[in-house]
C-alpha cells in the first residue's frame, strides 16, 4: 500500500473530505454564495442613471414590494394561478392515477404509465409552442373543436396560462400519486367494502386519506414550478404578468428590485413547505 | 376493486380526456409540420414535406443543436462526477452537517429557475468577468448535479454497504472494491442519471437566459427567439416536430434499462 492509500485507509474524516470538497466547492460555495449575494443585493440601492448597484443599505426594496399596490396585485395572481394548476392537476391525476393502479390490469399498467410519462422528455418550449398553436384565437385548433358548440377560444391570456401549466407538470402529479395508490394493500378497501361502504365512500374515507402525502409531494412540483415560471407566461399569457416576468424585467435595469420580488416565491415555497412537512410528504418526493 | 358501471365510466373517461390531454396538442404540432399553410390555420388546406426540406438546410438551427449537444455533454460530465462522489459520501458516511448537505444538493431544482438564473448572472458578470460558453456549462451543470446525485444516492441506499463489506472482508481494497463491486451496481444509476441531466440540459431556457455570452443560442434559445416571428413560424414548427419524434430516443433507452434492472 502507498502512503496516500494507507492514510485514506485509516481516516474516515479524510475521506468524507475527499469526496466532499468538490461538490460542496461548486454547490455550496459557488451556487449558495451566489444566491446569497443575489438576496444581499435586495437590501442595496441603485443609481438610477447608471442602473449600476450601490453598496448601500436600504428597505427600500422590499417597502416598495410590499407597500406598491401593483405588485401585490401580481403576487396574488401568481399564487392564485399556482393553486389553480395545482388543483386542476389533482382533479385529473387522482383519477387517472386510481386507474392506471387499481382499475387497469396488472399489464397493462407499464405502457399506461409509460404513456403519462413520455411528455416528460419532450422540450418544455415545444409543449407551450403546441398550446400556442391550440389555443390561437381564431384560427387555432381548440376554437376549431369548440365553434360547433357556439364556444370560442380564450385566446391568449390567464385561461392559456393555466392550461399551458397544467399541462406542463401533470405528469408530476400523476407519478407521486400512482405510487402512493399502488403501494395501498388490497385488504385495507375489501375491509372497507366488508364493513359495508360503498366504492364512493372507500374512495373518500379510506383511499383518499392514505395517499394524501403522495398528492401534496405531487403538489409540491405542480405549486413551485408554476410560481416562478415566466416563459410560459410571455408565449400564452397575452399581456397577462407573473412574479416571474417582474423579476424578469427589473433584472437589467434594477438588480436590487429583482431580487427583492425574486425572495417572494422562495418565501411564499417555504412557507408551503413548511406547512406541509408534517404530512410526511417530503418521503414521498 | 369492485366498482359500479358509472364508476367505471367515469374512470375511463378522465383516464381517455387526461391522455387525449396529453397527446393531441403534441400530434398536432407534428401535423402541422406538413401543413401547406404558412400561418397553421387549423384544418390544413393541404401537405407539404417543404419545410422539413427548409429546416434541414438552416444553418441557425444546425449550430444551435450542436452548441445544445456540446452544452449538454459537458454538463453531464461534469454533473456525473461532482454527483457521485457527493452521493458516495452521504449514502456511506455519517457526518455532521450530512442532512443539510442533503438539502443543499436538492435547491437547485427546487428553487424557480428564474432565481438560479439572476444569482448566477450577478455573479458571473460582477466577479468572473462576464458571460462566455463556459458560464452556461456551469450553470447547467448546477442543476444537472442533482438529478445524478438523486440518482445514484437512491442506489447507494437500496442496494446497502454489505457487498462492499463482504468485499474488503476477503481482502480487496478500496480501489478494487470500487472497480468490481460498486461501480457495477451503480453503473445503472449513472446512465439514467446521465439520461436525465443530458435532456435537462438540452431543454432548458431559464437559466440558460441568464448565463449564456453574446451569441451563444442554444437550441431553446433559438425556438424562443423565433417563435414570435411569422416568417419563421414553418422552421420552428419542424424543430419541435422533430424534437418530440427525438424524444422517443431516452424513453427507448431508460425502458431498457428498467428492464435489465429486472
Amino acid at each position: 500500500m502507498t502512503n496516500t492509500r494507507r492514510y485514506f485507509h485509516s481516516h474516515v474524516k479524510a475521506r468524507i473530505a475527499a469526496l466532499l470538497s468538490l461538490p460542496i466547492a461548486w454547490l455550496g460555495v459557488l451556487y449558495i454564495g451566489s444566491l446569497a449575494a443575489l438576496f444581499i443585493t435586495s437590501i442595496w440601492k441603485i443609481d438610477t442613471f447608471t442602473s449600476k448597484v450601490v453598496r448601500e443599505f436600504t428597505l427600500s426594496n422590499f417597502i416598495d414590494v410590499l407597500t406598491d399596490k401593483a405588485y401585490f396585485n401580481v403576487t396574488m395572481r401568481t399564487v392564485g394561478v399556482a393553486i389553480a394548476v395545482t388543483i386542476i392537476c389533482a382533479v385529473l391525476a387522482i383519477p387517472m392515477a386510481f386507474f392506471i393502479a387499481r382499475v387497469a390490469k396488472p399489464k397493462s399498467r407499464p405502457v399506461l404509465i409509460a404513456l403519462v410519462i413520455t411528455p416528460l422528455w419532450a422540450s418544455y418550449l415545444v409543449k407551450i409552442y403546441a398550446w400556442r398553436t391550440m389555443m390561437a384565437p381564431d384560427s387555432g385548433f381548440l376554437n376549431w373543436l369548440i365553434s360547433p358548440l357556439g364556444l370560442s377560444s380564450p385566446g391568449f391570456g390567464m385561461v392559456a396560462v393555466i392550461i399551458g401549466l397544467s399541462y406542463l407538470w401533470l405528469p408530476y402529479m400523476v407519478l407521486p400519486i400512482y405510487a402512493g395508490m399502488e403501494k395501498l394493500p388490497d385488504s385495507i378497501i375489501d375491509a372497507s367494502a366488508d364493513l359495508g361502504a360503498k366504492p364512493g365512500r372507500t374512495f373518500l374515507k379510506v383511499i383518499l386519506p392514505i395517499t394524501w402525502p403522495a398528492i401534496i409531494a405531487g403538489s409540491l412540483f405542480t405549486f413551485s414550478l408554476s410560481l416562478g415560471d415566466y416563459i410560459t407566461v410571455q408565449i400564452l399569457g397575452g399581456t397577462f404578468q407573473m412574479l416571474g416576468n417582474v423579476v424578469y424585467q427589473n433584472f437589467a435595469l434594477n438588480l436590487p428590485f429583482a431580487a427583492a420580488v425574486a425572495l417572494i416565491p422562495v418565501i411564499v415555497m417555504f412557507i408551503y413547505l413548511g406547512s406541509v412537512r408534517k404530512t410526511g410528504a417530503l418521503d414521498n418526493l | 376493486m369492485n366498482l359500479s358501471r358509472t364508476a367505471r365510466i367515469v374512470l375511463w373517461g378522465f383516464m381517455g380526456f387526461g391522455l387525449s390531454f396529453i397527446y393531441v396538442p403534441l400530434m398536432l404540432v407534428v401535423i402541422n409540420s406538413f401543413n401547406k399553410n404558412k400561418s397553421f390555420n387549423w384544418p390544413p388546406t393541404g401537405f407539404t414535406t417543404m419545410w422539413w426540406t427548409k429546416a434541414a438546410s438552416n444553418s441557425g438551427v444546425k449550430d444551435a443543436i450542436l452548441l445544445s449537444v456540446l452544452t449538454a455533454s459537458l454538463a453531464t460530465i461534469i454533473a456525473l462526477i461532482l454527483g457521485s462522489l457527493a452521493a458516495a459520501a452521504i449514502a456511506r458516511y455519517n457526518f455532521f452537517g450530512r442532512d443539510v448537505i442533503s438539502l443543499m444538493f436538492v435547491l437547485p431544482i427546487a428553487l424557480p429557475g428564474i432565481v438560479t438564473g439572476i444569482a448566477l448572472n450577478n455573479v458571473f458578470t460582477n466577479f468572473f468577468g462576464g458571460l462566455t460558453f463556459f458560464t452556461i456549462i456551469i450553470g447547467h451543470a448546477t442543476f444537472c448535479v442533482v438529478v445524478v446525485f438523486n440518482n445514484v444516492a437512491a442506489r447507494y441506499r437500496r442496494m446497502g454497504a454489505t457487498f462492499e463489506e463482504a468485499s474488503m472482508d476477503l481482502g480487496a481494497n478500496r480501489l478494487t472494491t470500487f472497480r468490481l463491486v460498486t461501480f457495477p451496481m451503480i453503473r445503472n444509476a449513472l446512465v439514467a442519471g446521465a439520461l436525465l441531466s443530458f435532456g435537462l440540459s438540452f431543454d432548458e431556457i431559464i437559466v440558460t437566459t441568464f448565463t449564456a455570452g453574446a451569441g451563444q443560442t442554444t437550441l431553446p434559445i433559438w425556438i424562443f427567439q423565433n417563435l414570435f416571428r411569422p416568417n419563421q413560424a414553418p422552421i420552428v414548427n419542424v424543430v419541435a416536430a422533430a424534437l418530440i419524434v427525438v424524444s422517443i430516443i431516452p424513453i427507448y433507452l431508460s425502458q431498457r434499462l428498467t428492464q435489465e434492472r429486472k
